[in-house]
């Protein structure tokens, strides 16, 4: 009972701040929406006992990506964010992808038998992620890593070019 | 307990610490300031409301209570009601790991969840929202221009705070901020075991453990937006700041969101580094606030003794001396633990 009350509310949290995300004709408000839906989406991580994806999300979405977004968006839009449109004349070849999309998805969503059976968690959660990353998932930690090297490096070689 | 008690339970518990702050953190904060900043200045400070002025942030905020709550003809409504709540809240959220003390045979604390410090940090982070928004929805340049230099500022240094939080975290193998405390307990005097000394076997953690500490408390103040990180409010050059256009309540909800969230900084620096609530003779949670206090002193003294740095010079700062100090700390305690 109480576990459904919480993923309803935060469904909510997160659902309609996402709507608003798409209609506003604001783009800052479009970007300052992103925050409570990434902090409900955070709250689903809470519910499912993922807390160390739950401190990571808020951490990495709501406080570094959306305030990279709003920074970009004020920096060119002079800081009002208005002057840009949203939409543009493809609505209905746009309406209907989202159809397609949403038709496969809950397609498969009905089709998949979902395990209900709940396996043990780890005591310690963060220990398991971390030592995870070290064994098994090695190298596609390290490849990440390497990744995301080459794109720090990258924006410092297009920032130093325009000065 | 069914979810409707817990529901209860967490509701008494945001009661209780938002009281806790805005008397401790933001009416004494602001007190103490006054006093100290007089003292350092050879003047006296508050003085004529109560004994030695005691009741001066008392009067301000009955005041400030009363003031009238302009919103700027050409601001974004919302955004401008909503900055300074999230700014209050944030820096309360904060407050939630921090364990006083045990009391009563238990430990005092909102919750000792095992991500503790990955949930500090994380909040910390969503202030800079919370400056940015406001300085935006004011519709004012010198409101904007202070929230741009705190997003760069904080976001600059979220990374050392981070580096220099792993020390400990490594040291004591958990992110739980009360698991920290008891890694540190017993030693010489009870001093002997805090982190700020390495580990009792093996004293050459002790170097590490010194240069984490001053790392945490360098970023940690300008993390806050305290002097002299202070470039987001310069007032010489930008009136106050991101929030010049705050008037009454909401100017004080985000001088309570600075002042909640500075503290919650002193207070995750005694939990990490200078053993919590462990000392000599004392109670626990005496010792804690003897701490706490102590490195709120330390922040208002470095306020009223070093200049303003200069934007470029205080980014420099951080890329180029600490987040690699940081690292270097990092690998280092990792080579001598192992």
């Amino acid at each position: 009972m109480g576990e459904l009350a919480a993923f309803t509310i935060l469904a909510a949290v997160t659902l309609l701040p996402a709507v608003v995300v798409v209609t506003s004709r604001n783009l800052v408000r479009a970007a300052m929406s992103l925050i409570p839906s990434f902090l409900g989406v955070t709250g689903l991580f809470v519910l499912l006992q993922a807390e160390f994806v739950a401190g990571i999300q808020i951490l990495i979405y709501a406080g570094a990506i959306a305030v990279l977004i709003l920074f970009v968006i004020m920096l060119t839009q002079g800081g009002t964010g208005t002057a840009v449109r949203q939409t543009n004349e493809q609505r209905v070849v746009g309406a209907l992808a989202a159809a397609a999309l949403t038709t496969a998805l809950l397609a498969l969503l009905l089709r998949t038998a979902w395990p209900l059976a709940a396996g043990a968690l780890p005591r310690a959660n963060v220990a398991a992620v971390g030592s995870a990353f070290l064994t098994t998932f090695v190298l596609a930690f390290e490849i990440s890593s390497v990744v995301l090297l080459v794109s720090l490096v990258g924006a410092l070689v297009i920032a130093r070019r325009e000065q | 307990m069914s979810w409707v008690g817990e529901i209860f339970k967490a509701t008494l518990a945001a009661v209780a610490v938002f009281t806790f702050l805005a008397v401790v953190a933001a009416m004494l904060g602001v007190y103490l300031e006054r006093k100290i900043s007089g003292w350092i200045q050879s003047r006296l400070g508050p003085k004529h409301v109560g004994p030695q002025g005691i009741m001066q942030t008392m009067a301000d905020t009955v005041k400030l209570l009363q003031k009238e709550n302009i919103v700027p003809a050409n601001a974004d409504a919302i955004t401008f009601t909503v900055a300074p709540l999230l700014a209050a809240v944030a820096g309360l959220l904060a407050w939630i790991i921090i364990p006083f003390g045990p009391l009563f045979g238990r430990i005092i604390v909102v919750r000792d969840i095992n991500i503790g410090l990955l949930f500090f940090i994380a909040m910390a982070s969503l202030i800079v929202i919370a400056i940015l928004l406001g300085g935006w929805s004011s519709n004012n340049k010198y409101a904007l221009l202070g929230g741009f230099r705190s997003a760069s500022q904080m976001i600059s240094y979220e990374i050392p705070l981070a580096l220099a939080v792993l020390v400990p975290v490594m040291l004591a193998g958990t992110l739980s901020t009360v698991g920290i405390v008891e890694a540190q307990r017993g030693g010489w005097l009870g001093i002997g075991n805090w982190f700020i000394f390495g580990l009792p076997g093996n004293r050459w953690l002790l170097i590490p453990g010194v240069l984490a500490f001053l790392v945490f408390l360098t970023a940690a103040t300008a993390e806050v937006n305290r002097v002299p990180f202070d470039l987001p409010e310069a007032e010489s050059e930008l009136v106050a700041g991101y929030f010049s256009e705050y008037t009454g309540m909401r100017f004080a909800l985000f001088q309570l969101g600075e002042y909640a969230e500075a503290f919650a900084m002193a207070a995750l620096t005694t939990v990490l580094f200078l053993g919590g609530w462990h000392g000599p003779l004392l109670p626990g949670v005496v010792w804690f606030f003897i701490k706490l206090f102590a490195l709120v002193f330390v922040l208002m003294w470095v306020r009223w003794t070093y200049p303003r740095l200069r934007l470029d010079q205080l980014l420099h700062l951080s890329w180029k001396g600490l987040v690699p100090l940081g690292f270097l700390l990092v690998l280092v305690t990792g080579w001598l633990l192992v």
